[in-house]
């Protein structure tokens, strides 16, 4: 076998040592990371030149380099405990993204459910993992997504069977521990037909070192199922995090995704949702809250490509001291994507005069008898609600940072997981004390 | 109820106030004591919202001349937060919608800020709880109410009880209610004015700024005051309210010009 390497200089920053690919006996999985390691050779690293880079500047990024992780460093249980969602029926814990099997833990599951790493996923669900792993995240132009699908060797695998659902959430906490580490978080959700989950996806981070994190998920619905994602990233403000999140859909299954933004220095999430299938439904909500010198990129697309699809969607951003918070949010409803009703609205508040918000929402309709509404404000707290508080005796500043925490409340409240929603809500009630 | 007597709560003299660059409010003068019901009632435009809000200390009115003592204080030394503190309530004509708020977290924050700055005891939210099921009693309100954002998707009606509902909370000494009564069917309002009705007490006072006579057939005043271009112009009983609602206003502006 040739040993296929990663020969694009403009990588080396990435992962210096990890130029080999790891191999598998599943010569599809093989030949999937060589197809991935050539487009990734072929590839650039996006500048601002680039349209869907424009606000985003890598080369901070660039500048740095970070060890690959091979051996995860031992964290104790008390490490992970800040962090834990009671909640959970399963927690999968990967440490710089190496599965961490003693901090994991495993409830009671339908024989038809699996949550696992995805090395040992891919034994015992091979032929159901083939079709998705690697399809539904194109790495054709992301260099990022080629990168992580070429040197994937572990990941998050949730497999939920037919008609199963699995009403507590799936945790998969995913730790950037030890400083100047450059790790590929991977997760494949399959929900089968008519099953329903809920996962959360969980990146944190344990001290202050710069890390890259390099996370590709894919998430595939099928006909009836639903599922719903957090997605939340709180990262320390030193890190470097990029994620790509695609989701297809079938018939009328419906997709539920949160997305909150709260740490890195530098942050970029894709996410991409393919309506395939006739009546498919998601609702895609984001939070971005940050501060100081951050900088996060959010980039959504919704594409419509069957009729009678549904899409809502609210984007917010609050945004403190000289950070910079961007957001594209494309929609596309395909030709014959006929009765299609898709509503956008992306909110955003500044909180500083220094702060800034890019916002851009695109639609891309060929279609002729849909309905697609969007909105976008940039703004400072309403003056009449100041009033409102304060004329109930909150003092001005009270006033203001409960009204900021309301404006990402909103968001935050439509976690279905308790325990999250109030490690949030006091994350975004410190915020407001520290930025305004 | 008029105790003669009894203290003052809120004296204004000469008030004069403009909202960016326009004088709204052209020399106020008004005594409310403990005790009593006021309606303010005027055309559209004749300075009544204004002056509410003036009162309370909305950032949009500029007082330009005047004084108002609130309680023996000087009101304008005083911050919007700080009236509220010391016992000063309006009530919105349009209450603002918060999102994400829930309106239980909103109340207890109001009624505990509140009473820290009065000194009070504070409560938990296991007794605040009680202690506001309790307020909703008088307002007909179904608990539900609790758990849903600060007036977020309520009807006018709904708006209005919720109004009502701050007030039995924070327990003012002056309530100044804004158009309380605009929006509301019948029913609505026989339950808005019973809650208003009940909380009335020797204690406090109450200034209705109504447009029309309709909320007076619930709640009665003790004096009702006529406001024109920014002035109070008349001030008699109860009985002006129903001569205004035959005659219109225009007849008292008239005689305002003539006597000037």
């Amino acid at each position: 076998m040739t040993v296929a390497r990663l020969h694009n200089d403009a990588m080396a920053w990435l992962a210096p040592d990890a130029h080999e690919l790891p191999s598998s006996p599943l010569t599809w999985l093989n030949r999937l990371r060589s197809d991935a390691l050539e487009r990734a050779n072929e590839l650039t690293v996006p500048t601002t030149r680039d349209e869907e880079w424009r606000f985003t500047d890598l080369s901070p990024l660039i500048r740095l380099s970070f060890q690959p992780s091979h051996a995860a460093p031992a964290l104790a249980a008390s490490d992970v405990a800040p962090f834990e969602a009671p909640e959970a029926v399963v927690r999968l814990v990967f440490v710089d993204g190496i599965f961490s099997p003693a901090l994991s833990s495993n409830g009671v599951l339908p024989d038809s459910v699996a949550v696992t790493n995805l090395a040992a996923a891919l034994k015992t669900h091979g032929e159901i993992i083939e079709p998705h792993l690697g399809h539904l995240a194109g790495f054709q132009d992301n260099v990022f997504t080629a990168l992580n699908t070429a040197f994937m060797h572990d990941g998050a695998a949730v497999i939920i069977g037919r008609g199963q659902r699995v009403s507590a959430p799936v945790h998969l906490l995913f730790i950037s521990a030890r400083p100047e580490t450059a790790s590929y978080p991977r997760t494949l959700v399959i929900a089968e037909e008519g099953a329903e989950a809920v996962i959360i996806e969980d990146h944190v981070s344990i001290g202050n070192g710069v890390d890259f994190s390099n996370a590709v998920t894919e998430i595939a619905v099928a006909a009836n199922a639903r599922v719903k994602h957090v997605k939340l990233q709180r990262d320390n403000v030193q890190a470097f995090h990029i994620a790509n999140c695609s989701a297809a859909l079938e018939r009328d299954a419906v997709l539920s995704s949160c997305a909150v933004t709260l740490g890195g220095r530098l942050s970029r999430y894709n996410l991409n949702v393919a309506q395939q299938g006739e009546g498919a439904q998601c609702e895609i909500d984001g939070l971005t809250l940050i501060s100081g010198r951050q900088l996060a990129d959010s980039h959504t697309m919704i594409d419509h490509a069957a009729p009678h699809g549904r899409s809502r969607q609210i984007n917010k951003c609050i945004v403190g001291g000289g950070a910079h918070a961007v957001f594209n949010g494309k929609i596309v409803v395909r030709p014959g994507a006929q009765l299609v009703n898709s509503a956008q609205e992306s909110r955003n508040l500044l909180l500083s005069g220094r702060a800034r918000i890019d916002t851009k929402p695109q639609l891309e309709i060929f279609a002729d008898d849909v309905k697609c509404a969007h909105g976008a404000t940039v703004g400072q707290l309403e003056p009449e609600q100041v009033f409102y508080l304060v004329s109930r005796g909150l003092s001005e500043s009270m006033a203001r940072n409960l009204l900021t925490y309301a404006f990402g409340a909103e968001i935050i409240n439509r976690i279905p997981v308790p325990s999250l929603v109030e490690r949030l809500q006091k994350a975004v009630l410190e915020h407001t004390q520290v930025a305004s | 109820m008029i105790s003669q007597g009894a203290k003052i709560l809120l004296e204004v003299r000469g008030l004069t106030a403009t909202v960016a660059g326009i004088e709204i409010l052209k020399g106020v003068d008004l005594t409310v004591r403990a005790g009593e019901v006021h309606a303010i009632m005027g055309p559209n435009g004749s300075g009544k919202s204004t002056f509410a809000k003036t009162i309370a200390g909305h950032p949009a009115y500029t007082v330009t001349g005047g004084e108002v003592t609130f309680d023996g204080r000087n009101l304008f030394e005083m911050a919007p937060h700080e009236r509220a503190q010391a016992g000063v309530f309006l009530g919105f004509q349009y209450p603002v919608e918060v999102p994400g708020v829930t309106n239980s977290a909103f109340l207890r924050l109001a009624y505990n800020t509140v009473q820290a700055g009065r000194g009070g005891e504070e409560l938990d939210p296991l007794e605040f709880d009680d202690f506001v099921r309790e307020k909703m009693k008088l307002l007909d309100m179904d608990p539900g109410f609790l758990d849903r954002s600060v007036n977020d998707g309520f009807s006018g009606g709904e708006k209005k009880r919720n109004e009502i509902l701050q007030m039995a909370i924070l327990g003012p000494k002056l309530a100044i209610l804004d158009e309380t009564d605009s929006g509301l069917d019948i029913d609505a309002l026989r339950i808005v004015a019973g809650g208003v009705n009940q909380l009335i007490s020797p204690d406090n006072a109450v200034v209705l700024v109504t447009h029309y006579q309709r909320l007076l057939n619930y709640i009665t005043p003790d004096y009702v005051h006529v406001m024109e271009s920014g002035r109070i112009i008349r001030t008699g009983p109860k009985e002006l309210a129903l001569e205004l609602e035959k005659r219109g206003y225009d007849w008292l502006a008239e005689e305002a010009r003539v006597n000037a």
